[in-house]
């Protein structure tokens, strides 16, 4: 049983993250550019769930939504909002693409479970 | 008797309690995502300044946001395009295949104040009562329930907010529940 203790406390991932922050990391490394980092608990003070993902289309899984810079530019997935209007536009590079380099795609800070990513 | 689950329990418990030990919220330099030299840093709004507004709670962000919400801490929007259709359904189910544990209380209120039915029908739970083979192993792997129990919604290990109704003291039937309990 200590063993497993011990294994619990040595294998604990990262646990600082924020609860549901997620990171995109499909496209912006290999263009140079620092992950996006997505923070859940800033845009639900603001919008219920059902926006983004009834009106805009996101699937509710980290890392199955094929998102890219030109669709933003067309207003789709976070260009609905991140436009100028609603809220800060696509020059604003950096305020996204925010992330440590080599952060891989996922959703962070399960501060309680700390589980895999998923949970 | 099984003493063995003791064995499992024990230890995961302890195991969240050294991870749950820390209070409040890391800066956004400090987080281990946010890279420190980003020139976003001092821009972006710090989890504290919001969250520490809100009603208070022990997981996740440690925030309710279920009274955040009922009592207009925060008022989300609901919709971007004007046509869309909102729909909050008042219905509670409860669950009683869960074996020693306490029933499972489903409120659809709190989660559709949030969601639209379509983010879990049919594409998580088919609209039926006892057809979906929910249980806890596929929930901690982060289907059913666990799609956002765990990542978004309070974590997996808050049990007793879902298994809520004690089965002693239980009388009425499962499933689809008469409107006469409040939902939380």
């Amino acid at each position: 049983m200590i063993l497993m203790i011990l294994v619990m406390v040595g294998s604990s991932p990262q646990v600082d993250a924020e609860y549901a922050d997620v990171v995109l990391n499909r496209l912006s490394e290999a263009n140079d550019m620092r992950p996006v980092i997505f923070p859940h608990w800033f845009h639900r003070i603001r919008f219920r769930c059902k926006v983004c993902h009834h009106e805009l289309g996101f699937e509710m899984r980290a890392g199955a939504n094929q998102i890219d810079m030109g669709k933003i530019i067309d207003g789709q997935y976070c260009g609905m909002c991140h436009n100028g209007q609603i809220a800060w536009a696509v020059e604003e590079c950096h305020l996204c693409h925010s992330g440590k380099p080599g952060l891989k795609t996922g959703i962070r800070g399960g501060s309680e479970t700390a589980g895999p990513g998923r949970w | 008797m099984r003493y063995w689950r003791y064995i499992l329990v024990v230890p995961l418990g302890l195991w969240f309690a050294l991870l749950g030990a820390e209070p409040g919220w890391k800066s956004l330099a400090e987080d281990g995502l946010h890279d420190p030299l980003s020139p976003a840093i001092g821009i972006l709004q710090e989890p504290e300044s919001a969250l520490s507004l809100l009603p208070p709670d022990s997981a996740g962000n440690r925030v309710s946001w279920i009274r955040a919400l009922r009592e207009r801490y925060i008022e989300p929007r609901t919709n971007i395009f004007p046509e869309t259709k909102i729909e909050i359904l008042d219905m509670d189910i409860i669950m009683d295949q869960t074996g020693e544990l306490p029933l499972v209380m489903f409120p659809h209120k709190p989660h559709t104040e949030w969601l639209d039915c379509t983010n879990c029908h049919d594409r998580i739970f088919v609209k039926k009562v006892d057809a979906n083979p929910i249980n806890m192993f596929a929930i901690l792997s982060g289907q059913y329930c666990g799609q956002c129990h765990g990542a978004v919604a309070f974590p997996l290990t808050e049990c007793n907010r879902c298994h809520s109704v004690v089965r002693k003291t239980f009388t009425g039937k499962p499933g689809v529940q008469p409107k006469l309990t409040s939902s939380p």
